[in-house]
């Protein structure tokens, strides 16, 4: 199968006649991973536009995961881990020495599979970024924590019981709860790695339409396993395999008419 | 290995070709009724309408039960392109029924010397439906762009079965109702053409993942489209 030859950089399309690209806010350029001697990563370039949902799809063990967490360096945690390529934010390489990390994941927030609430209160969790930065009036920490909340879709359910524990709400509301606790310091990306698949599907919908209204604000990358819930809220999709960036484009052309075999195999579940 | 959703697809569209065959079939009895003023195939292919109109049912809920199942891709297409098929197949159906209505009335009149290119607008007709499903069987989308420009000759075949008609329907008003009559068959072949183009431009969707309906008409200004 003659598909080993990607092109350089691959770009989004416009998702349909007449939309125009958004300007660009991540640029990957030839990155490729390493967990000790295992590639993770194979030399992959895309282009990410600004305000957009982004979803990464793939196989179990594609690289997905790992090149969402190149984007807020989460991978620098792990030991062993060698990267080559750049990746740069707005302009600026986030690997270069003179970017502080702190710094960098104020600006690229991260929300995880399984709702991470701290034991705190919910005004508490959602406080904790903004106190790490200095802020401690009561006044301004009230309508930043309110606003987060709103925006997370959460306010209505916790307004009375704001000194609960965040441990106290059901799943879906302590994973909006991180979503809030991410957005309260504003961060320009927000990373979601399976974020709605502990979930039903109650709870999985309030997710969905809430990523779709925080892309007015904010870019997200997501990663899925959930190809319906790809399609149903991100405007571009880049599916993995082994390393591989295969495919890169508009969501709808992906999954109704993928340019390439091994995309057309996974997600019509013919892979393999 | 067949997965379930597999088999379940691979039904439908065993389906649909078995309305598909039907659908021809029904069309070919209708115009040899006419050619051969055969009463009692005209009242059979009347009859059989409803069998088409089963398969149509039956098509889009089958369709709609895959489509509750999330498929995407070329599984979507197909889905897709399996009830916007059966639906022309069933108006296929419809046509055919037409013919046979007009064809019955005639076999009980003494026969007109006019209409000489209905049995080559017929067999055009047919030849397009034909090569439209075998495009669909084969996933030959190639085969499926050859079909459409041959709509355009039909048209063109209708249009001098209807002015010749006309003309002698002003000179021999006697003849009024058979000249109806072979108009309204001329017309129902001619819209038999236009499904077989758009099960042709379904193919092309399903293998292309390309829509060429009315490619031409939407390439020129808003109001420039050309009236049917």
């Amino acid at each position: 199968m003659a598909e080993t030859s990607l092109p350089k950089v691959q770009m989004p399309a416009s998702s349909s006649p007449g939309d125009k690209a958004a300007p660009l806010l991540i640029e990957a350029q030839g990155l490729s991973l390493f967990y000790g001697t295992a590639q993770a990563l194979k030399n992959v370039s895309l282009n990410i536009g600004e305000k957009v949902v982004t979803a990464f799809i793939g196989p179990s063990g594609c690289g997905k995961s790992t090149l969402l967490r190149c984007f807020n360096r989460m991978n620098d945690l792990i030991g062993n881990v060698r990267t080559e390529g750049t990746i740069r934010i707005g302009g600026q390489d986030i690997n270069s020495p003179e970017v502080d990390v702190i710094e960098l994941r104020k600006r690229v927030g991260m929300v995880f599979q399984k709702s991470n609430p701290f034991p705190k209160s919910i005004y508490e969790n959602v406080a904790y970024g903004l106190r790490l930065q200095g802020a401690s009036k009561k006044s301004e920490l009230d309508g930043v924590i309110e606003g987060s909340l709103r925006q997370a879709a959460l306010w209505d359910e916790v307004k009375d019981r704001l000194s609960a524990s965040g441990l106290s709400l059901s799943g879906g509301q302590q994973q909006r709860l991180c979503i809030a606790r991410a957005i309260a310091i504003q961060p320009e990306i927000i990373l979601m790695d399976e974020p709605a698949s502990a979930l039903d599907p109650l709870a999985t919908a309030r997710i969905e339409e809430l990523i779709l209204e925080l892309k007015k604000d904010f870019t997200i990358v997501i990663v899925t396993h959930n190809m319906q819930q790809a399609a149903r809220i991100s405007d571009f999709t880049a599916f993995f395999y082994l390393g591989d960036l295969i495919e890169y484009g508009s969501t709808s052309k992906v999954f109704t008419s993928p340019a390439k075999k091994q995309t057309e195999d996974y997600v019509t579940g013919r892979f393999g | 290995m067949q997965t379930h959703f597999e088999k379940e697809l691979a039904g439908l569209k065993e389906k649909l070709l078995t309305m598909a065959s039907h659908a021809e079939m029904a069309v070919k009895n209708a115009v040899e009724a006419y050619l051969t003023r055969d009463y009692e195939l005209a009242q059979r292919v009347r009859e059989n309408d409803a069998v088409l109109d089963r398969f149509e049912i039956e098509i889009d809920e089958m369709s709609i039960q895959l489509l509750a199942k999330a498929p995407l891709a070329s599984d979507l297409r197909l889905i897709a392109a399996a009830m916007k098929l059966s639906q022309n197949l069933e108006r296929v159906g419809d046509e055919a029924a037409k013919i046979s209505n007009r064809a019955r009335d005639l076999s009980q009149e003494p026969p007109l010397k006019l209409g000489a290119d209905i049995p080559k607008m017929a067999s055009l007709a047919l030849a397009m439906l034909k090569g439209a499903l075998d495009a669909f069987v084969n996933h030959d989308s190639v085969a499926a762009r050859a079909i459409i420009p041959q709509d355009k000759e039909v048209d063109a075949l209708n249009k001098s079965i209807h002015a010749e008609l006309a003309k002698h329907m002003v000179e021999s008003p006697d003849a009024i109702t058979r000249c109806l009559n072979l108009m309204v068959i001329a017309k129902r072949l001619e819209r038999i053409a236009d499904h077989a183009t758009n099960v042709a431009e379904e193919v092309v969707y399903l293998c292309e993942a390309q829509d060429i309906r009315h490619a031409a008409a939407l390439a020129q200004e808003p109001g420039s489209a050309e009236a049917s």
